[in-house]
This record gives C-alpha cells, sequence and structure tokens, in this order.
C-alpha cells in the first residue's frame, strides 16, 4: 500500500517538475501583468492584445506558411528517397541509408553553419530559398525514417503483383505501394511539421533579413533578459502548446482506433 | 484438330542464363511450352526453378538467352505488357482494397478495342476501358470458379489462407492471360488442403484451356498435376518428360532420387543386355557398353518377393514399415540394403527371395567417377585446391624426383626446381574423400549439399561456402543435409598432374 502510494507521489512529482514551467506560463497568460510572478487579476487582455497586434500575425502566418511548405516538400522527397533506398540493391541501399540518416544525429548548429556557407557561396544567402532548404535538410530525413518501416512491412511482391496485372510501374506506386505506406507518410509530414515550426537554429542561419518566424521573434524578443516588451507572446506560447496537445490527443486517438480496427 | 493446335509452341526459352551478383541461378536453359499445357518446374530449392518463372513473367530480364512467346521475342518486354499473370507464393494480395476491388484491378486498367459503325456504316475500332457492368461480370464468374461467391466486399484480412490463395487466382485468371504462372502456390497450406487445391486446379486448368506452368519442389504434386515435368538442380535442367516418364526412366541419379522412392545401386554392364549388381546377372533392356560402370534404379515397387529358393536375389528383412496402403520392407541382400514396397507383410530377420523384371530396371550413367580441380602448389609443397589447402606428395610430379633438405625438389637428372605457385590438376576419387566434424582437421570445409543413398553407401556432395567448390565422395557413414564437415584427403590419394604448358 504503502509502496504504491509513494510510487503514484513520485509519477506526479515528476510531472509536476516537468509541467510546472509551462503551466506557470498558462496562468499567467491571464493576467495584464508586464513581469511573470506578480498577479494583477484575471483578464483576456493579453489574448486580444495578441489578435490585434498584426505583427505577430504575419509572423504567426509565416511561421505556418513555412512549416507547411517545408514538410510538404520535405514529405514527398523523403517518401521517393525512402522508397528508392528500399528498392535498391542491399550493397547500395545499406550507405545510402546511413547517409540519409547523418543530418539527424549531426549537431544542428553546424548544419546551420554549412548552410549559411553553402548558400552564400551560391549568392542565395538569406533569400526564401535557403530558408525552405534548410527546413527541408532538417525534415526529410525523420520522413526516410518514418516511411521506410511501413515498406519493409509491405509484401514486396504486392508491387510485382501490380505490374502483372498490367499496371504501370507510376500506376503500381501510386495504387498500391503508396496506399500501404500512407501512414507512415502521414507521420513523416506531422513530425516534420513540429520539427519546422519550432527550429530556432537553422531559421537563424538561412532567413531573409525581414523576415522572422515565431522562435526568431521571441527570441529576439525575450534576448534582453526580460520578457516585458511584449507580454501578449505568453498568451501565444500558451495557445501554441494548446494546440499541440490537441493535435498529440487526436494523433493519438486516431492510432488507437486503427489499431483496434486491425484486431477486429 | 486439336492435336495439332496442342503442338504449337506458345513460349520459348533459348539458351537463357541468369546472373545475380556472379552467382548463377539459371545457366544456359532451352525448352518450350506447347499451347494449353500443364508444365510444371521441379526441383529442390535454389535449382533456379522460380527464377526462370521470373524470368517468363518479366520481373527478371536475363542475363543472355531469348524467351519468345508464339515466335515474337519478349525478352525486354516489361511485365505489364505480357499476356501473362501470376499467382504469387504468399499471394501478394492487395491489403487496402477489398476482394472485389483485387479482381479488379486489372480489369480497370485494360483497354480492349470495340467495333463501332459511324453514320456512313463504315466500322472503326476504338481502345476503350471495360464498362463498370463487363467488369461486375467478370469478377463474379472469376469469383464463381474460385468458389467464392458473395466475398465481394470482404476484406483480404478476415480471409484464411485457402481463401486468399483463391482469390490470388481469381485476380489472375479473371484478366484472361494466355499464360498463367503459379509459384508454389500451394506451399503455405496444410496437406488436406493442398491435396483439396491440386485436384481443383486441375480442373480449372481443363475447364479454362489456358496454358499452366506451374513451380514446386513437391514431387508428388508435379506428378499428380503436370502433362509435363522439368527436372532442375543447380540452375541446370535435368530431365523434361511426362511425369510417367520422369518417374519409370530418370535421367540420372538426382532426378532417379528425387522423384518417388528408389533403390540406387551400383552395377557393371556385363554383357549386351546384361547388368550385374549385388552379386547377380540381371537381365535389362537399356544397352550400355561392355564393362561400364553405371548407376541401377529398382523402385521399391517393382520388387517381387517370393520364397527364397525361387529368388534371384536373397536377403534379410531388417525392417518392416506399414505406410497405410502397402508396407515398407527393408532387407539386406549382401552389403546392399534394398527397399521394397508390397501389400504383404514380413517379419523382421526372415530370408526373403525376391525377383525383379528385366523392364523394372533402369540403367543410367554414372554421373561422375572422380572429382578433377584446377591447383597450384604453395612454398610448403602442399596444395591448394577446391577452397583449401592439402598435404601431397609433390615427387609424383616428376617421376624419380626427390626434395631436398630446403624443399626444393631436385629431378631424376639433378634439376632443382622450385614449385612454388605451379598450377596443377588434382584428381581425387570418390572413395577416397573422407569428412569430420572437427573443422580444423581437414584440409578444405564446406556444408553438405546433398546426399543421395546407393543401396550400401551414400553419395554425398560437400559444397565451399567461398567459391562453391564441389567434393563428390561416397561414404558408408550417415551425415545430414546441412551439416558444416571438413573434407581429409590423405596425401597418396592426391593425384597431381602437371598442367599442359607448364612443363618447364
Amino acid at each position: 500500500m504503502v509502496k504504491r502510494i509513494l510510487s503514484v507521489l513520485i509519477c506526479a512529482l515528476v510531472l509536476l517538475f516537468i509541467y510546472a514551467p509551462i503551466l506557470l506560463l498558462v496562468v499567467y497568460s491571464f493576467t495584464e501583468s508586464h513581469v511573470i510572478g506578480r498577479w494583477e487579476g484575471f483578464s483576456f487582455e493579453l489574448y486580444a492584445q495578441l489578435f490585434r497586434d498584426a505583427e505577430i500575425m504575419q509572423i504567426l502566418f509565416n511561421t505556418v506558411w513555412l512549416a507547411l511548405a517545408a514538410a510538404g516538400l520535405s514529405t514527398i522527397l523523403g517518401t521517393a528517397g525512402a522508397i528508392g533506398i528500399f528498392y535498391s540493391r542491399r550493397r547500395v541501399a545499406k550507405p545510402l541509408q546511413a547517409m540519409s540518416q547523418i543530418p539527424v544525429i549531426n549537431a544542428e548548429i553546424v548544419t546551420a553553419i554549412s548552410l549559411a556557407l553553402l548558400f552564400s557561396m551560391l549568392f542565395l544567402y538569406r533569400t526564401y530559398f535557403s530558408l525552405i532548404v534548410g527546413h527541408m535538410v532538417l525534415c526529410t530525413p525523420f520522413v526516410v525514417l518514418s516511411v521506410l518501416p511501413k515498406l519493409k512491412q509491405m509484401d514486396s511482391n504486392t508491387y510485382e503483383a501490380a505490374l502483372d496485372l498490367g499496371a504501370s510501374p507510376s500506376q503500381a506506386l501510386f495504387r498500391v505501394v503508396i496506399p500501404q505506406i500512407f501512414s507512415g507518410i502521414v507521420s513523416g509530414f506531422m513530425l516534420s511539421i513540429t520539427l519546422s515550426l519550432d527550429d530556432y537554429i537553422v531559421t537563424a542561419f538561412t532567413k531573409p533579413p525581414m523576415f522572422d518566424t515565431i522562435s526568431t521573434y521571441v527570441y529576439n524578443a525575450v534576448k534582453n533578459g526580460t520578457n516585458s516588451s511584449t507580454p501578449a507572446l505568453r498568451a501565444l506560447s500558451a495557445l501554441i502548446f494548446i494546440v499541440m496537445i490537441a493535435v498529440l490527443l487526436i494523433v493519438n486517438l486516431r492510432a488507437r482506433k486503427g489499431a483496434k480496427e486491425r484486431r477486429a | 484438330m486439336d492435336q495439332l493446335r496442342k503442338e504449337e509452341k506458345i513460349i520459348e526459352i533459348v539458351n537463357v542464363s541468369k546472373v545475380f551478383d556472379e552467382t548463377t541461378a539459371v545457366e544456359n536453359v532451352s525448352f518450350y511450352v506447347r499451347k494449353g499445357e500443364f508444365i510444371t518446374f521441379l526441383g529442390p530449392s535454389g535449382c533456379g526453378k522460380t527464377t526462370t518463372l521470373r524470368m517468363i513473367a518479366g520481373f527478371d530480364i536475363p542475363t543472355s538467352g531469348k524467351i519468345l512467346l508464339n515466335g515474337k521475342d519478349i525478352t525486354d518486354l516489361p511485365p505489364n505488357k505480357r499476356p501473362v499473370n501470376t499467382v504469387f507464393q504468399r499471394y501478394a494480395l492487395f491489403p487496402h482494397y477489398n476482394i472485389y476491388d483485387n479482381i479488379a484491378f486489372g480489369l480497370k486498367l485494360k483497354k480492349v478495342p470495340v467495333t463501332y459503325m459511324n453514320d456512313k456504316g463504315e466500322m472503326y475500332t476504338k481502345m476503350q476501358k471495360l464498362t463498370r457492368r463487363e467488369i461486375d461480370e467478370k469478377v463474379k464468374n472469376a469469383l464463381a470458379v474460385v468458389d467464392l461467391e458473395g466475398f465481394e466486399k470482404r476484406s483480404v484480412s478476415t480471409l484464411s489462407g485457402g481463401q486468399q490463395q483463391r482469390v490470388a487466382i481469381a485476380r489472375a485468371i479473371v484478366n484472361e492471360p494466355e499464360i498463367l504462372l503459379l509459384d508454389e502456390p500451394l506451399g503455405a497450406l496444410d496437406l488436406k488442403m493442398r491435396k483439396e487445391m491440386q485436384i481443383e486446379l486441375k480442373e480449372m486448368h481443363r475447364r479454362l484451356g489456358i496454358t499452366f506452368i506451374y513451380v514446386t519442389h513437391d514431387q508428388e504434386e508435379a506428378l499428380t498435376m503436370s502433362d509435363t515435368i522439368v527436372v532442375m538442380k543447380d540452375g541446370c535442367i535435368q530431365q523434361i518428360g511426362t511425369p510417367t516418364d520422369i518417374y519409370n526412366e530418370p535421367a540420372n541419379a538426382f532426378v532417379a532420387d528425387f522423384i518417388g522412392d528408389s533403390n540406387i545401386l551400383n552395377g557393371t554392364m556385363v554383357d549386351k543386355l546384361t547388368v550385374r549388381f549385388c552379386n547377380r546377372n540381371f537381365a535389362c533392356v537399356d544397352d550400355f557398353d561392355k564393362n561400364e560402370k553405371v548407376d541401377v534404379v529398382v523402385r521399391p515397387e517393382d520388387i517381387e518377393m517370393c520364397p527364397p529358393e525361387q529368388g534371384m536375389l536373397v536377403g534379410r528383412v531388417i525392417g518392416v514399415v506399414f505406410k497405410g496402403v502397402h508396407y515398407e520392407i527393408t532387407a539386406m541382400v549382401g552389403r546392399s540394403e534394398v527397399v521394397i514396397q508390397s501389400t504383404q507383410s514380413r517379419k523382421a530377420g526372415e530370408i526373403i527371395g525376391m525377383n525383379i523384371a528385366p523392364d523394372s530396371i533402369h540403367i543410367m550413367k554414372k554421373d561422375l567417377l572422380s572429382n578433377v580441380y584446377d591447383g597450384y602448389i604453395t612454398k610448403r609443397n602442399t596444395v591448394c585446391f577446391g577452397d583449401g589447402e592439402f598435404e601431397c606428395d609433390v615427387t609424383t610430379l616428376y617421376p624419380g624426383s626427390h626434395l631436398d633438405e630446403e624443399g626444393y625438389l631436385i629431378t631424376a637428372d639433378g634439376q632443382k626446381l622450385d614449385l612454388t605457385d605451379t598450377d596443377v590438376t588434382v584428381e581425387v576419387g570418390l572413395t577416397d574423400i573422407e569428412i569430420s566434424d572437427n573443422a580444423e582437421e581437414g584440409g578444405a570445409r564446406g556444408h553438405i549439399v546433398s546426399l543421395i543413398y546407393k543401396g550400401d553407401h551414400y553419395q554425398y556432395i560437400v559444397r565451399t561456402e567461398e567459391n562453391e567448390e564441389d567434393f563428390v565422395f561416397d561414404s558408408e557413414d550417415l551425415w545430414n543435409e546441412n551439416d558444416y564437415v571438413s573434407v581429409k584427403i590423405r596425401p597418396e590419394n592426391i593425384k597431381l598432374r602437371l598442367k599442359a604448358g607448364e612443363n618447364r
């Protein structure tokens, strides 16, 4: 009995420790105070400010637009890459797969600096092109990583069966292979979105000068050690947190439903 | 007329080879398939039968050689352009479609010529897709053929193995292919289901009238279903013939051993149409040169038991096994073991006589009388061949020579020779090889890839891993297939010959 109480207690403490900062942020997003720690009565003022602030709205739009574009392109590239790796001979596939995963383990700052160097050589430094390519470098390996296992689960004869029944290679790909690996493609896309949304380092090194995403904007706003200049950011952060939780819940619930259907 | 049509060659394979990363899967294979025939490729796993099928389907392109369909070269035609459909070993159904969509997959892609008449009364044809109703009709018929009426809306995962197999067959035949390829389609089913499906497939073949090309490693399946059997081993065709031909007149010991049960005994031709084995002369119907060493095949059911005094052979029963329809009786005749199948039983220890009719004795040329390798002499005066290194007597290369203390060879006329890297031909007799469990003991190591029982001994093939060199030998000891063993050869049994042109 004591053991059980203890284990629950420890669990609760760990969770509290992890979520306390975020909780604090959410709580203080409902007061007008300029600094966290002083409670000046409950209000939605910060949320109102947030949606009135044209600059923040623009930045929010930038971030989402960038995430969707980079994730979309990475998903196409990563899926094509995974299919290519899967159907290569083993001698080629192994090194290819290992190489495609180097950006995952490479320190992000190194990736960012290399990208900056490359693009300044190509006279494309700090353009939308460098920004999107930078985010794709970040996301594509994760798409490959989530699509490959789905390909391996697939009965590889189904592609040949489609050809055998008269499908051209592209018809076989779109009617037989893609549908079977679709869940992997979707999770690769979702993963890419979350990666792109909160990326700071690569964005900072590749973005056009007058362009900001939430990460770079927040970083610049709090660089001086206070967040007094824009308390509305508290509301923004709280909103992002809630949206993320909602997305996570939906994804998990869908996965559970899918598993149940397979069992039935 | 029907007979004439049957003689048409639908598929012709001409000198086809297929090499995957240096291993040869199919080696210079040639044969043809007649229209409407049920032909089976039979052989142990890795014999190249599936690769041959995949080349006909178009999944693999031959490294060399040609494939002709109705006389036209289709060697490089992609699979989707061939009038051929395949039933895969593990079904390969599309899990994201229901049964209807699986079967309709090929129909929805298909375009057929349709003839119209325009206003002026001229006929013209247009390629167009099948209509929804036509597809419905064909899917329904295909499901009826495989006895799965009403399964249209079911999903693949709700079907049993046997039902999935039927869907795979329906999906292939609905396209009305000229040839249906079946790659071990019954391999994943249990015995009873397999027997039922064998009969159903044969019946389907009769009803549809299309050519079936079937791949299996199950000799009974091949004998039951086929019009023609192609026996393959190590990428080469061993024999092509009707099931009766293959059973009664096997071309070599491998075929005899692979198809059905058989007694394979060592024999010698002692006279015209007379063969000697088990210390007795037998009349036979196969003609070979006098004194030629031969393999003699006698099927167990062709040996008749009789009282000892009336038998051509006399032996002692050492084992009796009841097999349902018959008894399998093992008898020792001299040093040879003979297996007999009979509806009568005998007791172990009993002395029995045996008679064999001349046309029940099948005589085959011996495959191999000795092993021959290319080798070279090392610094230590040993010889390297067959992926191994063996002690040998190098002085046999030069008559009257001897070795000095430093290991140089002194010839009879006093010449001093360094034999290092000299290329030699090595010959080792079939009875001169021993094998051992201890990998360190012998000169070369490998797995046992084949064993054939020959009455009083087994013939083994040990194949090395590196260059796939074969050691063929006879032994009385029993080993298992896939055992990893080392090969021992006594130095005096290694016969060395200098290679022509190397004689310095």
